[in-house]
């Protein structure tokens, strides 16, 4: 059923029609929505039998979550950002414990300065946390991944994270096919978990262990990430067949036959690029774009599949691993191992900035040319810094470098829209 | 369930790591000898009547005292309980009234008819046993257990010893005493009354008897020399006391002087009251903190009007009974000492209360007899120099007490049992002494001991009625759980509970406890907690 | 009072068990058929006093609800000492996630069972000091305002023992620890305010607050039952001696646990709403530093010239307790 909404709403109904059964919620934007919404159906009795509950952070979110899915619940909560960062002892834990709870990460930069908007930096802090981790194109795609998420997370006993774009999905208004709760239920069977707290057959979870099985233990959890490449295909070829959408998968390869430049990229910039790629190649450019669903498992085979041919790859990234660059690049490179591709990271969409067609074709262009520095930050304002530069080299006290900047700016909005 | 490896793991399976492999020192279940049974001269295992007791299983409790004593009736009343003097309890609220309990007990046995055992198969041995005293009747009871044919000669008209003719009735009313007897005898014993044995040798070859225990006990009243008119009445107390329980009650007159110290002196005092005296005076030498009768006695008798002047002696009687009485002195070292100040003392009757001799006419011409101080000498299995003639009780350098007698009688029978079967008897090693040190007293509750009704004093002052009543069941109860079961497990769960590292084995019912010394890491809080002191840490062997 | 005292019976009132006690006088662990719900082979050090308090609590938890319990661990040394691979003592379903969200784990499991309808399984979550008064406290604090059916079951042994004996906000003023050595102007553990959790658990009114010591199994094992036949949330803080981070010997535990009972240092009490409705009254008074004696996290203040201002200072700490709770037989409540 096609249905008018905010990203956030049909993500909650997504998740209320997988039948959660503990639901802890901790505000933080972009990802209340969400969590408002499933409060709401909890409290109404539509969603039932479920525990929703309100808890005093993130860290307890996810700790909850933890408890709840141990004793056999079907456990979901919503985060972002700052959220994340402070609940990641217990992020670690839950996938170290194999559980397999699913989360909604509203992507949000992570400060300081303080950014309540969308990048990258906070799932992608968490790229080694054991969690899997799909990331969405747009509000359908969010839709079905949650949907996907519970199946997969469930069979495989691990935690999932879905991403989306905080703001540019969460609360933007789209068309979505609604699925049905049939479709859902024929998708998703009840969660029969691996391990459970049951006085019928107890057993004591989470021990210590020692050198001596510390390997084994870590590489059983990377030994079911690798399974995860092959049920995400799997999983979604079925959910084609019930939902009849295509959606989800490992990673969506588009324009890309006989691309000479191909742009990676993950979530909802891969719209944009769309758009921008049609454009050149209208304008008889042979270029593609490869967006990345499951971020983790990092689908290397998948990706060298569709990069192995081209001359050049452009890893768009809307996150810094400040120091070096780029996150998403690296894995790819590992991808494109012993392959000699010109690589380029570019650096974008920091903090809510937004990406826009024109700066997109701009640093393709110089792309297509290999004039594209290795690291590149799309539409960096050089005067800006360089200001703030000449400022601290004048004086020791050059005071706080965000609030200099921001006067320098004028308006702070300016950038946003 | 397909677990996850290594994080979900099988519960209980740390049984697997053997803790006990840590240890230095290892827990040791111990019985220690709790002070009321060293102190008994009966040799009771008190401490282990008061269990069965403290359950209400009183035929069980007295079978366990009568193991060693069998006439509890008797000894709850007259015992001095030197077992309360060093009851551990004593040092946290009040001892345990061991001796209420004993009696309870003892009465109950009555009440109920409980009887002994019967004697296992016959030894075939006979054994002769002179005088029915104390010390007689339980050697009696003890080798008619152990399976010997015995046969009580007594020189008197009745069985009983100093119990009958040494106590008076308020003490120890007779049908007590003949219940206890009687039980005795039914064992098989052979009682003659009335049969004075003048020589023992011959008496045993008569009826080839193979052994002979003497218990004649001591019975002629000592005397010391008072210049005393023709008319005075001078008695001995022994006679006064003997003539009590025959149908001619003593004519003491109105005014009566004992002099002596003694608890005989003290009874004399108080027949004396009973029998119509408006004075009965004890006369004694020293102090009351030097007078060798029992302080409970020196109260009871002082409640009832008797009078004791202290550091007196007397010099002298005359025809009309007036008492010359020096004042004496205690000198640094306590000793009494003339002070020539003299009073006198008007009188009916003086009894002398200054101890008794023993009548050794039936060992004459005994070989290897040893006499000194008036009493034979024993070896310290009681056998007299003559191989297989035994002596007990007042008849032996002792204490002269009831308790003391049986306890005499018990190892005599011992020592003869095994002397007839040509072996030697040898005690079991005494237990380790279970001091107050060795408890654990914060577990015990505050209970006071529980008082024995006593006869209101006009009563006690002009009957014979018992002056000190029984404990009720309740009562009895209460008091032998006041118990602190020194030195020995009373199963209170502690060791079992206390343990981090559950390595005791609870065995169940009476079966008490074991460790685990698998799991044993030594920490020693059992023995820490143990309220009675019955575990110790010992190292560990290498 | 919190439960009869037996009169009449030398031990009734305070050994584990005894043969003459009524088999309902007798506590859960005087039991031949007891759970060991932390079983023997655990790696806890000699004396243990949390092994013992966590055995006790939990046995008792057990019986109260019929064997359906559920537990959460804290990270600590009862969680190292009882499931290090490949063996766990406990004899219950357990889990361990984290050091400071126990409280909130159990929570999750509390909300799981009432999902699917599982009234009759109980949860617990347990920690030690340092994950029930400083870590975990959010937490535990969350758990509370929510008022989850959960007991949390706090064992205080005053210190950081797992990581090396550190003070915790439980440790004591003057106590030697890893890092409140006793040197300079103020040895040992500053004199703070402290943070007494069990009053903090009673400002929110949560239906059951109790404080209890490993000294006293029959009041111990009331609390739990008490608390187990009450739903929502629920705190006990049970006084757990530790032999290795205080110095002391390891048979002493019992010992010191009723020490700091009887000298007023620890107050034994129980809450419901907010409000105290008992007290245990001390049974013989003693100073403080009969208790402080016997342990080397103090023996600095019993050098040639005793820190008699110190002591003093604790000993005014007991007096306060005494006249707060009431501790004194003829004080009353």
């Amino acid at each position: 059923m096609l249905k008018q909404c905010e990203g956030s709403h049909a993500v909650a109904s997504a998740v209320a029609m997988c039948r959660p059964e503990v639901i802890c919620a901790y505000p933080i934007s972009p990802q209340t929505h969400i969590v408002e919404g499933l409060g709401e159906m909890v409290k109404s009795g539509k969603l039932a039998p479920c525990e929703f509950i309100n808890v005093e952070s993130e860290f307890a979110a996810m700790s909850v979550a933890i408890g709840a899915s141990a004793a056999g619940a079907r456990s979901y909560t919503a985060t972002a950002s700052q959220g994340l960062l402070f609940m990641v002892e217990a992020v670690y834990n839950a996938s170290g414990l194999g559980l397999p709870i699913v989360m909604t990460v509203a992507n949000r930069a992570i400060g300081a300065p303080i950014n309540i908007w969308n990048d990258h930096s906070d799932s992608m802090s968490q790229r080694d946390c054991g969690w899997i981790q799909l990331f969405a194109e747009n509000n359908q795609e969010a839709l079905d991944l949650h949907i996907q998420a519970f199946r997969l997370g469930e069979e495989l006993s691990l935690p999932v994270m879905v991403c989306m774009d905080g703001f540019i999905l969460t609360h933007a208004y789209e068309r979505v096919d609604m699925p049905t709760q049939e479709q859902v239920d024929a998708y998703l069977p009840p969660f029969v978990p691996r391990q459970i707290l049951d006085p019928a057959e107890p057993v004591s979870i989470g021990a210590m262990v020692g050198p001596e099985a510390f390997t084994e233990v870590r590489y059983l959890a990377h030994a079911k990430q690798m399974q995860a490449l092959e049920l995400i295909p799997q999983h979604a070829a079925e959910f084609q067949k019930i939902f009849g959408r295509d959606s989800g998968g490992l990673v969506r390869p588009y324009r890309c036959e006989d691309a000479e430049t191909i742009v990676v990229a993950l979530g909802s910039v891969l719209g944009t690029l769309k758009d921008t790629i049609d454009e050149m190649r209208d304008a008889g450019h042979k270029i593609g774009v490869l967006g990345i669903v499951s971020f983790r498992p990092f689908p290397l085979q998948a990706i060298r599949e569709v990069l192995k041919d081209a001359k050049r790859v452009v890893v768009l990234e809307k996150s810094l691993a400040v120091g070096i660059g780029g996150i998403v690049s690296t894995d790819v490179r590992m991808a494109l191992s012993g392959l000699h591709l010109h690589g380029y990271t570019v650096i974008a969409g920091l903090g809510g900035r937004a990406i826009t067609k024109a700066s997109l074709h701009k640093m393709l262009q110089q792309a297509m040319r290999d004039e594209l520095e290795h690291v590149t930050f799309l539409d960096l304002d050089h005067n800006l810094v360089k200001r703030h530069l000449e400022r601290e080299k004048q004086k020791r006290r050059s005071g706080p470098m965000a609030e200099n900047i921001l006067r320098d700016v004028g308006v702070v909005a300016a950038r946003i829209a | 369930m397909e677990k996850p490896f290594a994080i979900t793991l099988d519960v209980g399976s740390s049984l697997a790591n053997h803790t006990g492999s840590w240890r230095t020192k290892r827990p040791l279940y111990v019985d220690r000898l709790p002070p009321c049974n060293n102190a008994c001269p009966a040799g009771e295992n008190i401490q282990g009547w008061l269990f069965h007791a403290e359950a209400g299983n009183y035929e069980a409790a007295w079978r366990v005292l009568v193991q060693d004593n069998p006439m509890p009736a008797v000894m709850g009343r007259v015992c001095y309980h030197p077992c309360e003097s060093s009851c551990n309890r004593g040092q946290f609220d009040e001892a345990v009234g061991i001796n209420s309990v004993e009696r309870f007990l003892g009465d109950e046995a009555i009440k109920q008819g409980w009887k002994f055992d019967a004697p296992p198969k016959a030894s075939g041995k006979k054994v002769l046993i002179v005088g029915a005293g104390p010390s007689g009747l339980s050697a009696a009871y003890h080798l008619a257990r152990l399976g010997h044919q015995v046969t009580i000669f007594e020189a008197g008209p009745f069985a009983g010893g100093m119990m009958r003719f040494g106590i008076p009735k308020y003490r120890l009313p007779r049908e007590v005493l003949e219940a206890e007897i009687k039980r005795i005898l039914d064992m098989g014993v052979v009682l003659k009354l009335n049969s004075r044995v003048d020589n023992i040798l011959d008496s045993m070859k008569s009826a080839g008897f193979d052994a002979a225990f003497l218990a004649v006990g001591a019975h002629i009243g000592k005397r010391t020399f008072i210049p005393a008119g023709s008319a005075a009445k001078v008695l001995d107390a022994v006679g006064v006391l003997h003539s009590m329980e025959g149908e001619e009650k003593p004519m003491l007159g109105r005014r009566v002087v004992v002099y002596g110290g003694g608890n005989t002196a003290i009874d004399v005092a108080r027949t004396a009251k009973r029998l119509g005296a408006t004075e009965a005076i004890i006369v004694y030498r020293r102090t009351r903190e030097k007078m060798p009768a029992h302080d409970f006695e020196v109260e009871e008798a002082l409640q009832e009007g008797i009078l004791i002047k202290w550091l007196s002696t007397i010099k002298q009687v005359s025809d009309a009974g007036a008492l010359t009485i020096e004042k004496m002195a205690l000198d640094d070292k306590g000793f009494p000492q003339p002070t020539g100040e003299f009073e006198t003392l008007e009188s009916d009757s003086l009894v002398l209360a200054l101890g008794q001799d023993v009548d050794l006419s039936l060992l004459n011409g005994v070989p290897g007899l040893e006499i000194k101080d008036g009493v034979v000498q024993v070896s310290p299995a009681l056998m007299t120099g003559y191989p297989g003639i035994f002596a007990g009780g007042d008849m032996v350098p002792s204490e002269r007490t009831v308790t003391v007698a049986v306890g005499h009688g018990k190892k005599a029978a011992r020592n003869i049992d095994a002397w007839l079967l040509g072996s030697s008897y040898e005690a079991a090693p005494k237990h380790e002494l279970a001091n107050y040190e060795k408890l654990n007293p914060w577990y015990y509750n505050d209970a006071p001991k529980t008082m024995r009704p006593m006869l209101e004093t006009l009563r006690r002052q002009s009957t014979f009625d018992e002056v000190q009543g029984g404990l009720d069941e309740s009562s009895a109860q209460f008091e032998a759980r006041r118990c602190m079961s020194c030195g020995n497990c009373f199963e209170c769960d502690n060791c079992y509970g206390v343990c981090p590292d559950n390595a005791v084995i609870k065995l169940g019912p009476g079966k008490r406890f074991e460790f685990n010394l698998d799991y044993c890491k030594g920490c020693g809080i059992c023995v820490s907690e143990c309220p009675c002191g019955a575990i110790k840490m010992v190292p560990e062997e290498v | 009072m919190p439960f009869q005292p037996v009169k009449f019976y030398q031990t009734g009132t305070f050994t584990v068990g005894n043969r003459l006690l009524a088999p309902e006088e007798r506590t859960v662990q005087a039991n031949m058929q007891r759970t060991n719900g932390l079983n023997s082979g655990h790696r806890a050090c000699q004396g243990c006093g949390e092994a013992l308090g966590a055995r006790y609590a939990i046995d008792a938890a057990m019986r109260a609800c019929n064997n359906q319990l559920v537990a959460a661990n804290a990270t600590g040394c009862l969680e190292v000492f009882s499931t290090p691979y490949p063996e766990t003592s406990w004899q219950i379903p357990w889990i361990h996630s984290l050091f400071g969200n126990t409280a909130a784990v159990a929570t999750g499991i509390a909300a799981a069972l009432k999902v699917k309808g599982r009234r009759e399984v109980r949860v617990v979550a347990q920690g030690g000091d340092g994950g029930t008064t400083d870590i975990g406290f959010g937490c535990l604090s969350g758990m509370f305002e929510r008022n989850d059916d959960v007991l949390y079951i706090c064992y205080d042994n005053e210190a950081y023992m797992n990581t090396g004996v550190q003070r915790s906000s439980a440790t004591p003023p003057a106590a030697r620890t890893a890092t409140t050595m006793p040197v300079g102007v103020e040895p040992g553990n500053v004199f703070g305010q402290g943070k007494n959790v069990p009053q903090i658990a009673m400002a929110h009114n949560i239906p059951y607050v109790a404080t209890a010591t490993v000294a006293d199994l029959h009041d111990l094992e009331y609390k739990v039952t008490k608390a187990m036949g009450m739903h929502g949330a629920r705190y006990i803080h049970i006084f757990v001696p530790c032999p290795l981070g205080w110095g002391a010997a390891s048979n002493d535990t019992i010992k010191l646990a009723r020490l700091a009972r009887e000298t007023g240092l620890f107050a034994v009490y129980e809450a419901e709403h907010g409000e105290v409705t008992s007290v245990s009254k001390i049974r013989k008074r003693v100073p403080v530093e009969e208790y402080l004696k016997l342990q080397k996290r103090f023996v600095h203040l019993f050098g040639k010239t005793p820190a008699t201002e110190t002591i003093a200072r604790i000993q005014a700490m007991a007096d306060r307790n005494i006249r707060k709770f009431g501790l004194l037989e003829e004080e009353g409540v």
